[in-house]
């Protein structure tokens, strides 16, 4: 008897490689856990001038004080403009915005927020992609959720969609007020 | 005439292998040629993180570009292999390692093969000896009896 269970071994085996196969495929494979949020890192130090105002410069302390959504965004990037009026009904309800303007000119920057409308706060100019890196962006709409002490707590990939802002975004601004 | 064919062949296979190389790699000045066998191998061995599986020498995309400029500026700093890739892993996670860290969770990854192979020795090793042992064993009166009479009709023909 024990004999004809041994034969049954690789059988056994088989099931198991397609059970972790199976699982596999349901997975997406375009999700990154962001090692920032693993590690629960504080948002990285950064002196860059705003979109608005060459003049102004800031840094890493524009992102403490409240919960913030800092979005990574780019006037190149198409998804941008299509979760931009998710991003307005954000500050409507008084989340605070945070946009890092990507790999961009002032110029185009400046026009993107005058036709799809500004929800941010103020915007950090990073045309050469020196603070994205620091965050790991590798496209773009990416969003960080920061808390009031500057530690970044929940990490967007991608577009965000009216069901990602009702099901994601807004309990997590919830969790970390 | 020969010589002709011979250059057009030459020609094409040139720009064949130009075609294959597709991707806009920049070009690099290295002060010596250690330090370009380290960022050949460094950038060969990162994945890039936006494609699904191309190492970031050979991508196109934005990303891979900045992180081959960073692996080039942290080599000309004289930054260790270990330091570039854990800066690397640090921003973007363990996703860019094509050979992920051995730590914790990844015991099982690259302890699963040695374990089978070793599993599998010992399973060979055990049906040996069942085999031996089966073959070994002595004949009954009776299969003795019946090998004789064969044995001996042999002799008589």
């Amino acid at each position: 008897m024990t004999r004809r269970l041994l034969l049954m071994l690789p059988l056994v085996g088989f099931l198991v490689l397609m059970l972790f196969l199976y699982l596999g495929l349901g997975l997406n494979p375009f999700h990154r856990e962001s090692k920032l949020v693993q590690d629960a890192r504080q948002f990285p130090a950064f002196e860059l001038s705003t979109l608005e105002d060459p003049e102004r410069r800031v840094d890493e302390s524009v992102m403490r004080g409240e919960v913030t959504l800092v979005n990574v965004w780019g006037e190149w990037c198409p998804e941008c403009k299509r979760e931009m009026p998710q991003l307005l009904d954000l500050a409507d309800r008084g989340v605070r915005l945070v946009g890092v303007n990507w790999k961009d000119t002032r110029e185009k920057g400046r026009g993107f927020l005058a036709e799809f409308g500004d929800p941010f706060a103020v915007n950090v100019f990073d045309p050469e992609g020196d603070l994205a890196f620091e965050l790991g962006v590798y496209g773009a709409p990416e969003s960080f959720l920061v808390d009031a002490d500057g530690v970044i707590r929940y990490h967007h990939t991608g577009y965000i969609s009216p069901s990602d802002l009702r099901d994601t975004i807004l309990p997590e601004v919830e969790k970390w007020q | 005439m020969a010589v002709i064919r011979f250059l057009g062949v030459a020609l094409i296979l040139l720009l064949a292998a130009g075609l294959v190389h597709g991707a806009a790699i920049e070009v690099r000045e290295f002060d010596s040629p250690v330090l370009e066998e380290r960022y050949k191998s460094l950038t060969a061995s990162l994945r890039c993180p936006t494609c699904q599986n191309q190492a970031i020498d050979d991508s196109d995309a934005p990303v891979s570009g900045d992180m081959r400029d960073r692996v080039y500026a942290m080599l000309q700093d004289g930054r260790s292999d270990m330091e570039i890739r854990s800066h690397l892993v640090e921003r973007f996670g363990d996703y860019v390692l094509y050979n992920p860290r051995l730590e914790g969770r990844t015991y099982l990854l690259w302890g699963l093969p040695a374990g089978l192979v070793v599993l599998g020795g010992v399973l060979v090793a055990l049906l040996v000896r069942v085999r031996r042992n089966a073959s070994a064993r002595a004949l009954s009166d009776e299969e003795r009896a019946r090998l004789d009479a064969l044995i001996n009709r042999g002799r008589k023909s």
